[in-house]
């Protein structure tokens, strides 16, 4: 089982308050923005503080990631300098079009990591698609760099891309999403769904991350940290789930100690696909602390 | 790095600091400081905004700064900020941090 990223927390980059306890919210992942949260004015002044932040403060294990300029904005190219040498755990590309600017922003890294003796490849990369051309490109986006681990649809930009509004059911990014999902998955990386901006609208915010689940997301971007409970609430497995994952693990188990071919439970056929899922849904059951595998139990 | 103007960073929130960086007409550093918790940690602070300084090739200058309760790396970020916006079109130099 990979990391966990079911829930990546936006912390403004030039609020210190909030920087300072990002942690203790029990986000998968906490993400101090450079980008759209910081005014033009102050782009400087969240540069040094994430900065100042990253080499002091310790986030307890926290995957820490930093949401920098692009490459094309006047910011970029000194966020990089500063972010990297902080070694964050990822630094996340805004409004990424093409496979070409996670190169760039890649090359970019390896040379700040070898100025400032970092081991290569220390800081991961995620691109945040978030336009019409990123999401035609999104399977080159998403295999251009063994860096990259995650690529994440930013919903705002691509409807207003789009020339329309985001709705609850969210219709009109439906395509998106699933191209996201589409090239991750075949990139063989992580999916992460976009924000959703309402945090009094408790009941919308629950349906579109059932709905992110439902599609194959890995997780979601959240804004407050009242979003954080209900997702992994949604994202772990519950007990029904495990138990009927218990039972086909000790089916194939049963089958493979008999030499049977065939593999039958309640009368339904059991094949890898399925095997595969109960596999997952017992991982992510340990690593969300719901179930304890016993000594000696190992199940498959 | 030469202050040669007014330079200022931070905010009055929780957790945050307001520095103020201007030029001195008398030669060394003069350091105002107000903080809630200035008996506590007063020296600490005044430490770290003298460090900062020193780091940037700062000389000469007047610096004041009114804590609200802000962590070292806070203070050390806006102090760094309040420099680079009093001097006159100076970088930071990254590197040195390595």
């Amino acid at each position: 089982m990979g990391k966990l990223r079911r829930t990546m927390m936006y912390v403004p980059g030039n609020n210190p308050g909030m920087i300072k306890d990002a942690h203790i919210f029990g986000s998968d992942s906490i993400m101090f923005d450079l980008e759209d949260s910081v005014s033009v004015k102050e782009k400087d002044a969240a540069r040094f503080l994430v900065y100042n932040a990253l080499k002091t403060i310790d986030y307890e294990g926290v995957e820490t990631v930093v949401r920098v300029n692009g490459l094309d904005t006047p910011y970029g190219k000194e966020d990089f300098e500063a972010i990297v040498r902080a070694k964050p755990n990822i630094i996340r590309l805004p409004k990424t079009e093409k496979p070409e600017d996670v190169l760039e922003a890649d090359k970019l890294i390896s040379k700040i990591e070898d100025e400032a003796g970092i081991p290569s490849g220390t800081v991961k990369l995620m691109a945040a698609i978030e336009s019409a051309l990123g999401i035609i490109n999104s399977y080159e986006i998403a295999k251009a760099s063994p860096r990259l681990v995650a690529i994440a649809i930013g919903a705002e930009d691509f409807v207003t891309d789009m020339k329309t509004t985001r709705s609850l059911d969210g219709v009109e990014i439906l395509v998106a999403r699933s191209q996201v999902l589409l090239a991750a998955r075949a990139a063989g990386i992580y999916a992460l769904d976009t924000v959703f901006s309402d945090v009094n609208d408790e009941e919308g915010f629950i349906n579109e991350v059932k709905l992110a689940k439902q599609l194959g997301f890995d997780g979601k971007s959240v804004i407050n940290p009242r979003q954080i409970e209900p997702v992994h609430q949604i994202y772990t497995p519950t007990q029904n789930e495990i138990e009927k994952s218990i039972r086909v693990l000790e089916a194939i188990e049963e089958a493979e100690r008999k030499g049977s071919g065939v593999i039958s439970l309640d009368g339904k056929m059991i094949d890898g696909p399925i095997v595969d899922r109960a596999r997952r849904v017992i991982d992510l059951a340990i690593v969300t602390g719901v179930y304890v595998e016993e000594e000696g139990e190992g199940i498959a | 790095m030469e202050i040669v103007k007014v330079g200022m960073a931070g905010t009055m929130e929780s957790s945050d600091a307001i520095v103020t960086i201007e030029p001195n007409t008398d030669s060394g550093i003069q350091i105002y400081l107000q903080s809630s918790v200035e008996k506590q940690f007063g020296n600490q602070i005044r430490s770290v905004i003298t460090e900062t300084l020193r780091a940037l090739d700062v000389d000469h200058g007047i610096v004041r700064v009114n804590d609200k309760g802000a962590l070292d790396c806070v203070i050390r970020a806006r102090v760094q900020t309040a420099v680079l916006r009093a001097s006159d079109g100076g970088q930071f130099n990254w590197k040195e941090e390595d």
